[in-house]
């Protein structure tokens, strides 16, 4: 379509007619525009996420077989729902989950802090350990979780070679049941602790530097600052890295399938585990889409009072 | 900043380098026994003669699945990348300034937060059903499909966050002069949305490389990624340490490209939505 300056100066108004039918093509123009950039999207996530979200709500109250190549539905209301009154494993997995979530994400979170106000403060090697730091994130977690494997490994592991010059262990890290979830919880502090740092390294470095040096001239000393000023002042940026972790904690899969499986017993199982099981290595569809729905309730009460969260500190 | 002296600068600097140190050790360590024979892997031994045997074996072994894992990745990291970014550009655009009634773009971003927020597995399972039903169950397609799902709620947020970034004025100016709002989009705005593309392109395939969990349930042995040939090596009756030890450090090389390369987007990419 050609330009046309006419058509954007309605104002000097002779064209009578012209003008407003143009204006109105116009119009219909931006709309289709608007709709055409956006549809697709919606269009995707309806088919993809909308429906087989609500899929779950009809498989959650049904028994599927596999016959013939094809899924058999029973319309069976109350068996899931039985098996989930009587499923102790699911009662393991939330407690193991909650541990994992809470423990690694403090830890991690304090870590993050510590090494961001580090560095910051050092004022060299900002741009070495920000490569560094990237480096966990963005290599595939199955990578990580067999570097780790074989770190733990029993027999060669370095740990245990290590304990072995002092005369100790050998210790079964990812096989003693008391042990395998610290494990695990120690492969996600090696995670995402450079995540929490990155994103906390950028709220300290955008931080006011008048605030500090007025405070420093005032007297007071390193951890006053730390804890009056800086502290209080990244408070968007360690909410939104806290968010963020507790999520991606929660969510978490790839590693631990490699590590342990969930295992010994159900030391390590955690949500997305037992969800993979019950669904792909026991083909329970039906028990498993109800485990999805409860799960899923239990983010949308969090995600809620995360709001909360966040809305009250802004 | 603060001034360290005396005791916190030596506190400060062990933090520093014990953790840099910390993070490369298993790097390190995974390299050593990748370049081990199978025996020197088994005795732990620190000293051993380096060998491209497991390197060999994983890449062109006659049994070996691997190099289909990597082409099967690649199809469907570029592929699904190229696709999340137009469909994921388009809608944050639109989003962000067209004009759409406040609700439309509180329930979309409300419902894909969510769905980014619930653990993937809850979905698969109704996908495993719905791509048997499709014909998509264990084909790439269907795998490209699930990773454009995936990667569509992040590329939306962060084109967002590009596009608030550029000035209104120069769409106004744009349609003053004439344009269509196509036009104002594509010879105006989207040039400038560039850094935001290549950010967003970046993580996107990243995401798509190191994806496993849909991957795993929704592909066998043909259409397995990376990932999933990986996780074989470990599941095996006995395990395979050094093809393991191996194909993970192939696997990382797309990281270590963007380390060294891209770092500065994602940086940006990972940095951004958090700290507005």
């Amino acid at each position: 379509m050609g330009v046309n300056r006419q058509s954007a100066t309605p104002a000097l108004g002779q064209g009578g007619n012209g003008v407003r039918a143009e204006a109105k093509r116009k119009k219909q123009s931006d709309r289709l525009f608007r709709y055409a950039t956006l549809m697709p999207a919606v269009i995707a996530l309806v088919i993809f996420t909308v429906y087989p979200m609500l899929n779950l709500l009809q498989m959650s109250v049904s028994t599927i077989t596999f016959a013939h190549g094809g899924a058999v539905w029973q319309f069976t209301p109350l068996a899931n729902l039985a098996k989930l009154r009587d499923d102790s494993v699911f009662l393991a997995t939330l407690r193991n989950t909650l541990v994992f979530v809470v423990v690694s994400v403090a830890i991690e979170m304090t870590l993050g802090f510590a090494l961001a106000v580090a560095v910051s403060a050092l004022g060299r090697f900002k741009g070495l350990i920000r490569s560094v730091m990237i480096l966990p994130i963005l290599v595939p977690p199955v990578a990580i979780g067999s570097m780790w494997k074989l770190m733990y490994n029993y027999n060669f592991g370095i740990f245990n070679q290590m304990l072995a010059w002092f005369g100790l262990g050998p210790v079964g890290w990812l096989s003693d049941p008391n042990l395998a979830l610290v494990s695990v919880i120690i492969v996600d502090i090696w995670h995402w602790t450079p995540f929490v740092f990155l994103i906390l390294f950028a709220g300290v470095e955008g931080l006011p530097r008048e605030v500090i040096e007025a405070a420093r001239v005032d007297g007071a000393n390193n951890w006053q600052i730390v804890r009056k000023i800086i502290l209080p002042l990244m408070g968007p940026a360690i909410a939104v890295a806290f968010i963020f972790r507790s999520i991606l904690a929660f969510k978490v899969f790839d590693q631990i399938f490699l590590l342990t499986s969930g295992g010994p017993g159900t030391a390590t199982e955690v949500v997305s585990l037992l969800l993979y099981r019950v669904f792909f290595a026991q083909n329970d569809m039906g028990y498993g889409a109800l485990l999805s729905l409860v799960v899923i309730a239990m983010i949308v009460a969090f995600l809620l009072g995360a709001r909360r969260m966040v809305a009250g500190r802004a | 900043m603060l001034t360290l002296n005396g005791r916190e600068l030596w506190i400060g600097y062990a933090l520093v380098i014990g953790s840099a140190l910390a993070i490369v050790a298993p790097f390190l360590w995974i390299l050593m026994t990748s370049f081990k024979f199978p025996i020197a892997i088994s005795t732990g031994a620190l000293w051993f003669s380096p060998t491209g045997f497991n390197y060999a074996d994983v890449l062109f072994g006659a049994r070996s699945d691997f190099p289909r894992n990597v082409a099967n990745s690649l199809v469907v990291g570029a592929v699904s990348t190229i696709l999340v970014l137009v469909i994921g550009t388009l809608s944050a655009y639109s989003l962000a300034r067209l004009r759409w009634a406040r609700w439309v773009g509180r329930l979309f971003l409300g419902w894909t937060m969510l769905f980014n927020t619930v653990p993937v597995l809850t979905i698969v399972g109704p996908w495993y059903l719905f791509f048997q039903q499709l014909g998509l169950y264990n084909t790439l397609a269907g795998l490209i499909v699930a990773h454009i799902i995936i990667n569509l709620p992040m590329t939306v947020w962060l084109m967002m966050t590009f596009f608030r970034d550029i000035p209104v004025e120069l769409e106004e100016a744009a349609r003053v002069d004439g344009c269509t709002p196509a036009q104002a989009f594509f010879k105006v705005i989207l040039p400038l949305a560039v850094p935001g593309l290549i950010a967003a392109g970046i993580l996107a395939f990243v995401f798509s490389w190191n994806e496993f969990a849909v991957a795993l349930n929704l592909t066998s042995r043909m259409t397995a990624t990376v990932p999933v040939g990986i996780a074989q090596f470990a599941q095996q009756y006995e395990i395979q340490n050094g093809q393991m030890a191996a194909a993970s450090i192939i696997s990382t090389i797309p990281a270590l490209l963007l380390m060294f390369f891209g770092q500065r987007f994602v940086v940006q990419g990972l940095t951004m939505g958090a700290v507005k």
